[in-house]
């Protein structure tokens, strides 16, 4: 299965490397969900490798990698979009098998997804709403839905918009994400993933999500932002995590990375500059 | 190098695919461009000037089709011998023909909704026909409710076949369908047996006389016309309490003038309707009323678009249809919704296939399935429904049936023959799916210049 070769295959990571990041919660605390040797591939490609990862209630884990590293994998996988090849996923200390994005919407996960997961021929109370309609008995209960997707564009402060009721495919993609953001937080869930929420966004709209994740954190849920901007990670997170080339190359609170450790690990896999994590793969070059 | 750049190509190519999965939803995107007008505007003039504007860049509605059967209307009246086209025999005439097109387009529409297509409802509809009309036979003799009964069902088990072929086996449905077409074809021949023919002509069979009265009992006028008040007065009741309730609490809501003009509208049509239908019409005996097939077609339309606009099921089909990916990350069950489908596709059709059999008193294996499934497809692209996904509503094959059934009567009273009727409608449809391709290019445009 392993498609490493010697010559540097796209795959990169040394061979028969022990790519475990150990981790250790903080003492006495069971995070929310704990990962444990997630690998996914597909085809050829091996896009997570062994991963672990521990997402605790109250805090922002800031996942972290180049592109390719398999960020949205792992957070699809988490989701319910991929199953994982193998590796186990623990919801609260209990052993849960995710099958479905009802499965992890049951959990109380939600996403916002990197290739925003929105149908443009939808209103944005219809998408806000999708898979989850409030019924009227057998019929839909529009009011009741435009009501709370209006409450809650409001409360983040999403006024840009023409009309709560125009099709998706009129809105901008900063716009189309707010809504995504929107979407995933009018759920009382308890962790809310985010793939890259700012990267379309304008500066007020990134204020606006970064702020809306602390106000998440503060609830008690726990988030895990995905980003390439650093200023936001280190504005934001209370822990990093680091892929590369689908491993899990670093996992620790963010005093222990300064912003070139963080870059480091996610160039090459490792980094000179070791703060406190214990024990990091070493990736070659 | 050589073996690197192999596995290079082997690694790429599953992305590659991942992008395309991620940019097909965009070609739908397009179709929808443009704020609806009824949502910003606050007045009526609003909304007008809101609505030019929409049609100006390219996006027109239902213009088109209401253009369309205005000027089909026009010519056959001009040309029609006596100009009788727009007589009132003739315009029943019009609607029962019409009938069949109406409603196999709008079952189409269940299934163009979701980007697939069936090419198979022709002869399931025949086979809905002729089922209802073998259990109206006297060796049969069932009561008609549950000949019709059994022939919808067995129609919909056809569509269920359909779909789980399509869903389980990940098929393309043109493809399935496209089989089905040949399959049922062959499956009506050997139900009408050596006799080549079902009739439903019988005068003293009560059951063959339900069946053949869908299209030739008339209602009588005084309760046609307390018919029309009762929905004219609930329908439009129930429209102005939602929107004035809505405008009230804040909602988005159209302007009262939209509302009001709408409610008219309903009245107005409704009362042409009746009043054409209640002027006697026959040469030698009076001949007066609604025929059943009116109300029978308003119920398929309005079951279609309860269901397709203000429930759980219909909202998940255009979800499904605008963004499969999207609708399964909504936890959408898409398997379901897409069989479902199929299944809704060929009821529907089943139930044509009954107004068929009653118009022309009985089906033979000379009923041409193939062609009429074409109609169906035509009649829902010509009413405005995309064949790309995600944009339709029952309304469309209403309108789509309408304008088939006004030039393939149109023609038929100028004499023409058959070749002329197939000209006309392939270059009504041809005429349609330009209109949908160039409303889908202009709003792109319009897209450009906004961002
Ligand atoms: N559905 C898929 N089918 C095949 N390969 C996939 C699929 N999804 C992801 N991959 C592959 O898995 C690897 C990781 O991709 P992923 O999308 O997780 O990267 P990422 O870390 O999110 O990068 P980015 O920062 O660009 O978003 C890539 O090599 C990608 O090509
Ligand atoms: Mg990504």
């Amino acid at each position: 299965m392993d498609m490493t070769t010697p010559e540097g295959g796209p795959a990169g990571g040394a061979p028969g490397s022990e790519g475990r990041v150990l981790v250790d919660p903080p003492a006495g605390t069971e995070p929310l969900l704990r990962l444990r040797g997630i690998s996914k591939h597909f085809g050829a490609v091996q896009a997570l490798f062994d991963v672990d990862l521990d997402l605790p209630a109250g805090q922002v884990t800031a996942l972290c990698g180049d592109n390719g590293a398999g960020k949205s994998v792992l957070t699809k996988t988490i989701a319910g979009i991929h199953q994982p090849d193998k590796g186990e996923m623990y919801w609260e200390g209990r052993l849960v098998h995710i099958h479905s994005p009802k499965d992890s919407a049951s959990l109380g996960i939600e996403t916002v997804y990197q290739d925003l997961a929105l149908a443009d021929n939808l209103d944005i109370v219809q998408n806000m709403f999708l898979g989850r309609e409030r019924l009227n008995r057998l019929f839909l209960n529009e009011d009741s839905m435009e009501r709370a997707a209006a409450e809650t564009l409001a409360s983040l402060h999403v006024t840009t918009v023409r009309s709560i009721r125009q099709p998706v495919a009129t809105l901008s993609g900063g716009q189309r994400q707010a809504v995504a953001v929107a979407k995933a937080v009018m759920w009382n869930s308890k962790l809310v993933m985010l793939d890259e929420p700012t990267a379309a966004l304008g500066v007020a709209q990134t204020r606006m999500v970064l702020d809306l994740v602390k106000r998440l954190k503060d609830h008690g849920l726990a988030v895990m932002v995905i980003s390439h901007n650093l200023n936001d990670v280190f504005e934001v997170a209370d822990r990093v995590a680091v892929l590369h080339l689908g491993r899990m190359v670093a996992q620790d609170r963010i005093s222990a990375f300064d912003r070139e450790s963080v870059v480091d690990f996610m160039t090459s896999g490792r980094s000179s500059r070791q703060v406190a994590t214990s024990g990091s793969s070493q990736g070659r070059n | 190098m050589a073996g690197v750049d192999d596995e290079q190509g082997g690694v790429k190519a599953p992305s590659d695919i991942a992008a395309e999965a991620e940019a097909a939803p965009d070609l739908t995107a397009a179709a929808v461009e443009v704020i609806p007008p009824e949502i910003l505007a606050q007045s009526l003039r609003q909304y007008l000037r809101a609505w030019f504007t929409r049609v100006r860049s390219g996006d027109a509605g239902v213009l088109p089709v209401v253009a369309a059967l205005v000027a089909v209307t026009i010519v056959f009246q001009i040309v029609s011998p006596n100009h009788i086209y727009l007589s009132p025999g003739n315009l029943v005439n019009l609607f029962d023909q019409s009938a069949v097109f109406i409603v196999l387009g709008m079952g189409e529409i269940f299934v163009l909704l979701l980007g697939e297509i069936d090419l198979s409802i022709g002869y399931v509809a025949a086979i809905g026909g002729i089922l209802a009309g073998e259990f109206v036979q006297p060796d049969i003799n069932w009561p008609w409710w549950a000949a019709i009964a059994a022939a919808l069902l067995a129609c919909a088990g056809i569509g269920a076949l359909h779909g789980i072929i399509i869903t389980r086996l990940r098929l393309p449905s043109f493809v399935v369908t496209l089989a089905g077409n040949l399959f049922w074809f062959g499956v009506m021949i050997i139900i009408l047996g050596p006799a080549g023919g079902v009739a439903i002509t019988s005068t003293i069979q009560e059951n063959q006389k339900v069946l053949s009265g869908i299209v030739y009992a008339y209602i009588d006028p005084v309760i046609s016309w307390i018919g029309l008040l009762v929905i004219v007065a609930l329908l439009g009741g129930s429209m102005w309490l939602r929107d004035t309730g809505r405008r009230r609490s804040g909602l988005v809501a159209p302007p009262v003038g939209l509302t009001l003009a709408k409610v008219a509208f309903i009245a107005v049509a409704g009362i042409a309707v009746v009043a054409i239908c209640n002027i006697n019409r026959g040469q030698y005996l009076p001949i007066i009323g609604v025929p059943w097939v009116v109300p029978l077609v308003l119920v398929v339309l309005g079951v279609s678009m309860v269901l397709l606009e203000h429930m759980q099921f219909g909202r998940h089909m255009y979800a499904v249809g605008g963004n499969p990916e999207a609708a399964r990350r909504a936890g959408v069950g898409v398997t379901a919704i897409r069989t479902w489908a199929f299944v809704l596709c060929s009821l529907t059709a089943g139930i044509a296939g009954i107004i068929y059999c009653s118009q022309l008193g009985g089906i033979t294996t000379n009923i041409n399935g193939g062609q009429y499934v074409l109609y169906a497809v035509a009649a829902a692209v010509i009413g405005g429904t995309s064949l790309i996904g995600g944009r339709g509503r029952a309304i469309h094959g209403l309108l789509g049936g309408l304008v088939i059934g006004a030039i393939y009567n149109g023609l038929y009273l100028l004499g023409l023959q058959i070749q002329w009727q197939l000209i006309a409608t392939g270059l009504v449809l041809l005429a349609a799916v330009t209109i949908d391709a160039l409303s889908r290019r202009g709003a792109t445009g319009g897209s450009l210049v906004r961002v």
